[in-house]
């Protein structure tokens, strides 16, 4: 599992390689977290090299798009999986994210 | 020998049986989904319950016991038994802990004011992946989870 931080123009662009899971979430938190302090407001999580995601790191995911909105930004997501999409349809957290196909659309259109 | 529509590698009668004790650290929890997916993929099992019910499913149910039941004591172990056919997946995870109403503890995060809480999907996910979940006390606090083959 690693994290993998990029700048795309002004949007911050996340690769998930492995799972999400609660052995690994603070990190990804932590890093998001640092770069929503050094002012940067647009977030983007690619999921295309992602395993499976526990409770934990959904929950992570929530709580990271709650402290980027508070700070006027915004968090999207890409690449899931059909098994993601339904980890993300159960938990009815599709309708809490933008959620792209591609990550070229996501960026497209932020 | 096994039916001409079955694995060619394992007969239709066998089941794998695993027990596995890790300590309570949650860094355990990959290489344990690991072990139990790649069981249920020698037995053919859809991509669907090896990628997704089997490794949710089992990562909250370690997640519950290292964290929860044991807290995490230096010296408490977690045991995993796993008992897999052509059918059908056993999971037995016991902690040393005292044990949780099940339904005491299950939310439904997917109410509208549930929906932005941090925490509270690992039993209700728990209950959607696996086709049956107990819980009871047998020298410590076990959840079985079941779940059939669905091809």
């Amino acid at each position: 599992m690693s994290f993998a931080i990029k700048k795309q123009g002004d949007i911050v662009v996340v690769d998930v390689e492995g799972q999400l899971i609660v052995g690994n979430r603070q990190e990804l938190k932590q890093r998001v977290l640092d770069e929503l302090e050094k002012g940067e407001r647009k977030f983007l999580i690619d999921f295309s090299q992602t395993g499976y995601i526990d409770s934990s790191g959904l929950g992570v995911l929530v709580s990271l798009s709650k402290k980027i909105r508070e700070q006027g930004g915004e968090l999207r997501l890409a690449n899931l999986n059909d098994d993601l999409k339904t980890l993300f349809e159960l938990t009815k957290l599709d309708t809490l994210f933008q959620i792209s196909d591609t990550r070229e659309r996501a960026l497209e259109t932020f | 020998m096994a039916a001409s529509n079955s694995p060619p590698f394992i007969p239709e009668r066998v089941h794998i049986a695993l027990e596995l004790e890790i300590p309570s650290d949650v860094r355990y929890i990959e290489r344990v989904v690991e072990i139990v997916a790649l069981q249920c993929s020698q037995f053919s099992y859809p991509a669907r319950q090896t990628c997704l019910n089997i490794p949710v499913a089992l990562s909250e149910a370690l997640s519950n016991a290292i964290l929860r039941g044991n807290g995490e004591r230096a010296g408490a172990y977690v045991q995993v038994k796993v008992d897999v056919t052509q059918e059908r997946l056993i999971l037995e995870v016991l902690d040393e802990g005292l044990g949780f109403d099940f339904e005491d503890c299950l939310t439904d995060p997917t109410e509208p004011g549930n929906l932005e809480r941090e925490d509270g999907r690992g039993l209700f996910l728990m209950t959607r992946l696996m086709d049956r979940i107990e819980r009871f006390s047998n020298q410590g606090n076990v959840v079985r989870m079941t779940l059939k083959r669905n091809d």
